[in-house]
């Protein structure tokens, strides 16, 4: 079960509104599931400004590299730096240690225009 | 196109395990259980178990074949005592590298060779070859398909072992077997594997192996898959064929050398002897990372903004918590500190040369 606080990308990102209006920003369960043990993050500069669908940056598991796109446009806020050192977090607690980056200057419209958990969940019923 | 696989006898065990299958050299097999990490640290700390029926089984019979398998490969054969195994090379005229195999002396007439499954063909069809040419009263005998094996890896193997098979692991040295039973089971057994670790590959039928696998689970080893196994002889600096060698490369380069009898005559003697002589224009070498990042198969390597070679694995390491690899470089780049950096996707990352093998375990 995928949760309803958030929305998705068909990139398996996921994307939060947070009070202050700023977005938290991490992978899925399927993502992380997908790439196996994770061992190694690369994140972007805090102050670099994204465009939707922008690459972010870089997770790659034992077997393979993966690029990260950003699900909205805004300006990075934060990174989780405990991931630089401990990248198993994303697959441990994907949903919320696991996250990546804190975006702020976020249109709640980008947020609001990706998927849902049920229609993220329809779309991965749908990739078989 | 649809490829038709090949199965194992472990397959069904595989799948009832939740193994994640891929196809493999032609086979279907499992890329990982519980997961890669946690697989590999196991077989560091306690002991793994990994289906490799999918490599080849080659056996070689006759009075003829020693000779036969003296000319294919880069070992003296005939100096290999009985229940011994080698690891060897089977290269062709020019010394490039066919194939990386270990052979078993079986009998005074008898001797099993494992070929890797990519390379089945290849091997099978060499050795026809000079069979036909040189060797005609060599029987060769695929037995592949009949024959499974399991690789049961690990510092506690031998213990467990002691448990379904009483004295046979104080009985087998390393790189020896026997012809025995484990657990009721007959089995060929070599102390010899592929993860830098103590351990045995067991040898039952094809239709064994799942008895023998449930067997050695019970007993407390973990399922093991490709991807552990990739990681673990990364490693141990033991190289893969078709990633860190292939036909094109030869011994010596590969930093094989000491696999290579020099003075046994061979189909690939004469050219090896002469890359020797004028010294290889790159070498295989070991690499850390410096800088952060993941070196990957084909990433160019480069030395005060040249180009010097080519990454053939790279990956992080769970034991030793450092990103790794192994790279063909200018041979004068090869010796232990050279800086170089690698071209991770656009960016140049720090990198220099450290000894082989990355890791190698406690000996008792």
């Amino acid at each position: 079960m995928y949760p309803t606080d958030r929305r998705y990308t068909k990139e398996h990102e996921w994307v939060v509104l947070e009070d202050d209006g700023r977005a938290l920003v991490g992978i899925t369960e399927y993502a992380q599931e997908q790439l196996g043990d994770v061992v190694f993050i690369d994140l972007p500069k805090p102050g670099s400004k994204l465009a939707q669908n922008e690459k972010l940056g870089e997770v790659e598991s034992v077997k393979a590299v993966s690029d990260l796109f950003s699900p909205v446009s805004g300006e990075v806020a934060e990174v989780n730096r405990e991931l630089l050192d401990h990248p198993e977090m994303i697959n441990e607690d994907p949903n919320s240690k696991g996250w990546m980056v804190r975006l702020a200057s976020v249109a709640p419209a980008d947020v609001q225009g990706l998927m849902s958990a049920e229609q993220y969940e329809e779309y991965l019923a749908s990739l078989g | 196109m649809t490829q038709h696989l090949s199965r194992t006898a472990l397959y069904d065990t595989h799948v009832a395990l939740d193994g994640r299958m891929v196809p493999f050299a032609g086979w279907e097999m499992p890329l990982q259980f519980q997961g890669i990490l946690a697989e590999a640290r196991a077989v560091r700390a306690t002991a793994g178990l990994f289906d490799v029926s999918h490599m080849g089984r080659i056996w070689l019979r006759g009075a003829q074949a020693a000779d036969l398998l003296d000319w294919v490969t880069t070992a003296d054969v005939p100096s290999v005592a009985l229940n011994r195994a080698r690891y060897t090379l089977v290269c062709n005229e020019a010394g490039g590298i066919i194939d990386d195999c270990i052979f078993y002396r079986l009998g005074d007439q008898e001797y099993l060779l494992i070929a890797n499954a990519a390379n089945r063909d290849a091997v099978w069809s060499w050795l026809q070859r000079w069979r036909t040419d040189r060797f005609p009263s060599v029987e060769l005998d695929d037995r592949t398909l009949d024959v499974g094996m399991i690789a049961f890896q690990g510092p506690q193997t031998p213990a467990l072992l002691d448990r379904v098979a009483p004295g046979l692991a104080d009985e087998l040295r390393p790189f020896r077997c026997a012809q025995t039973k484990v657990a009721g089971v007959e089995a060929l057994v070599g102390r010899t594997g592929y993860t830098g670790e103590d351990g045995f590959e067991i040898m039952p039928a094809m239709s064994d192996a799942p008895k023998l696998w449930s067997l050695l689970q019970e007993l407390g080893a973990v399922p093991c898959g490709l991807g552990a196994r990739d990681v673990l002889r990364l490693e141990a600096g033991l190289l893969l064929h078709g990633t860190d060698m292939d036909v094109d490369r030869n011994p010596i380069e590969a930093g094989l050398e000491r696999f290579v009898a020099l003075d046994s005559e061979s189909v690939c003697v004469e050219a090896l002897r002469s890359i020797q002589r004028s010294g290889p224009a790159q070498r295989l070498a070991g690499f850390q990372m410096v800088g952060r990042g993941i070196a990957r198969h084909g990433y160019a390597i480069f030395s005060r903004g040249e180009t010097v070679g080519e990454v053939t694995s790279g990956g992080y390491s769970p034991t030793l918590d450092r990103s790794i690899g192994l790279g063909y470089v200018a041979s004068e780049l090869a010796p232990l500190g050279s800086r170089l950096s690698i071209d991770i996707r656009g960016k140049l990352v720090d990198a220099e040369t450290v000894a082989l093998p990355f890791y190698s375990r406690r000996r008792a």
